[in-house]
């Protein structure tokens, strides 16, 4: 799969928490407010706590999907 | 995997602990005393039932209850909650069999709710009514549940045993009652600890929550309609699907007096140890203590480290002596995360789970959150730069 224009892509499949996570603050760390980042996840834990990060760091969280094969998108749009 | 260490250990996962000293003598002079099958006719026997039936009075009086509605279950606290959804239900079958649960029940409700929905390809068979963001359930929503056509049982907690939040027993209650269904309250962290639910028409709980054996209790009010499902049962009164071992109802006996007897002052100081914890874990820094501040159990705290995991942090505490559980899926034989934290929207990646025993049982657990205090900021920041995550 590749990101779309403008998308910035984390590819946390496979790992285990609290990699998807981390992976995702490493990419966050190097851009700018407004980026939309796209994390890639395959540990069911992710669906909660990508979500719980956001909260905690100021960022948003557009969409999250889980397709039935346990693959998890998550949409977010970092904060200030 | 790293040897624990040899200094002293504290053990802050009162979920099972220690037996309270007395309750382990009484345990043990029950074996003599207590082992006869007491509905068999010789003198042992005789002893045996009679002495059960003291336990039984004993912990019903606690409870303000009458003995014949309390009754023991082998199996601890999730077979008294199976066997009290079943006999709460059962009477209202030609209502329904909608159950309705927060999303905080203990996963013996959810599993079994969500397998009765699934092998009836019926989602509105199970009914999960949704947390605030301090597991509290949203009273609306319960509402709107258990006013539902169809529904025959609901089942909420006294409070959660992961997070300590307490629920609005009293006023879902009151919304169950308007529709005409039985509440089940689960007090298997509470009961014995904190007292009585506000309101029930059926209670559950667990001698392990008074540092006693595991054994559940249940108790079904004479006003409530109650009859379990299936052939008759001859077991504690036709409520459960086995005698009790005497020996085991004479300890939890045990354990229900000799902690009912200094409730007060161990809730008081277990309140105190907590805040204490509370305070330095919100001082390092982005770790987040999860459930209500003040509307909780006073002996359960759980927080989230983020960027660590739960396996780690528990390792390398146990390492330093301190036992202590998590709700991180990593260390779950699921691979699911807790099903509390992730509906609560807390993290559920770097879990660390403390549930404070009785002093009686455990007297050296002050000196045990001295050291968690003490070694928790380290563990934290030292399995985050296991992980690659300092700066983050």
């Amino acid at each position: 799969m590749s990101a779309e224009p403008g998308v910035v892509e984390v590819d946390a499949r496979g790992t285990r928490c609290p990699m998807p996570v981390i992976l995702a603050a490493h990419a966050a760390r190097e851009l700018p407010p407004g980026t939309h980042l796209l994390v890639l996840a395959t540990d069911p834990a992710a669906a909660a706590d990508l979500p719980a990060w956001c909260r905690i760091r100021g960022h948003q969280v557009q969409a999250l999907t889980t397709d039935p094969d346990g693959a998890i998108q998550a949409h977010l749009i970092l904060g200030p | 995997m790293p040897r624990s260490s040899p200094g002293p250990r504290a053990l802050l996962d009162a979920v099972a602990s220690p037996l309270h000293p007395q309750a382990a003598a009484t345990l043990a002079a029950a074996l003599d005393a207590g082992w006869a099958e007491p509905t068999r006719l010789y003198a042992e026997a005789r002893r045996a039932a009679a002495l059960l039936e003291r336990a039984r009075e004993s912990i019903a009086a606690d409870l303000g209850v009458r003995p014949p509605e309390l009754s023991f279950h082998l199996g601890a606290g999730p077979a008294a909650l199976t066997a009290a959804l079943d006999g709460a239900a059962w009477p209202r079958r030609r209502a329904g069999a909608t159950m309705v649960a927060s999303a905080v029940e203990h996963s013996a409700i959810l599993i079994a709710g969500r397998y009765a929905a699934a092998q009836a390809q019926d989602a509105r068979l199970f009914l999960e009514v949704p947390v605030d963001a301090s597991a509290r359930v949203s009273l609306t929503a319960w509402g709107h549940a258990v006013a539902t056509p169809g529904c025959a049982v609901a089942a909420l907690q006294h409070a959660n045993g992961e997070v300590g939040t307490r629920q609005p027993v009293t006023a879902a209650h009151e919304q169950c009652a308007a529709a005409g269904v039985p509440l089940v309250v689960d007090a298997q962290a509470s009961l014995g600890r904190w007292g009585v639910p506000p309101a029930y028409d059926v209670l559950v709980g667990d001698a392990s929550s008074v540092a006693g054996p595991p054994l559940g209790l249940l108790v079904v009010p004479e006003r409530t309609a109650f009859r379990r499902s299936g052939p008759p049962r001859e077991a504690e009164f036709g409520r459960a699907d086995a005698r009790v071992w005497v020996p085991l109802a004479l300890a939890a006996a045990e354990a229900w007096q000799q902690c009912a007897a200094v409730r007060a002052a161990d809730n008081a100081a277990a309140h105190e140890l907590i805040g204490r914890v509370r305070a330095a874990v919100a001082a390092i820094p982005d770790v987040e203590v999860v459930g209500d501040p003040d509307d909780r159990l006073p002996h359960i705290v759980t927080f989230s480290a983020l960027y660590a995991d739960g396996e780690s942090l528990v390792r390398e505490l146990d390492r330093r002596g301190l036992a202590l559980a998590s709700g991180s899926a990593c260390t779950s034989s699921t691979l699911e995360p807790s099903h509390v934290l992730a509906a609560m929207g807390a993290l559920t990646h770097g879990n660390v789970r403390l549930t404070l025993p009785w002093e009686a049982a455990v007297p050296e657990r002050q000196a045990g959150i001295e050291r968690l205090i003490a070694h928790l900021p380290e563990v934290v920041a030292g399995v985050r730069a296991q992980l690659g995550a300092q700066g983050l």
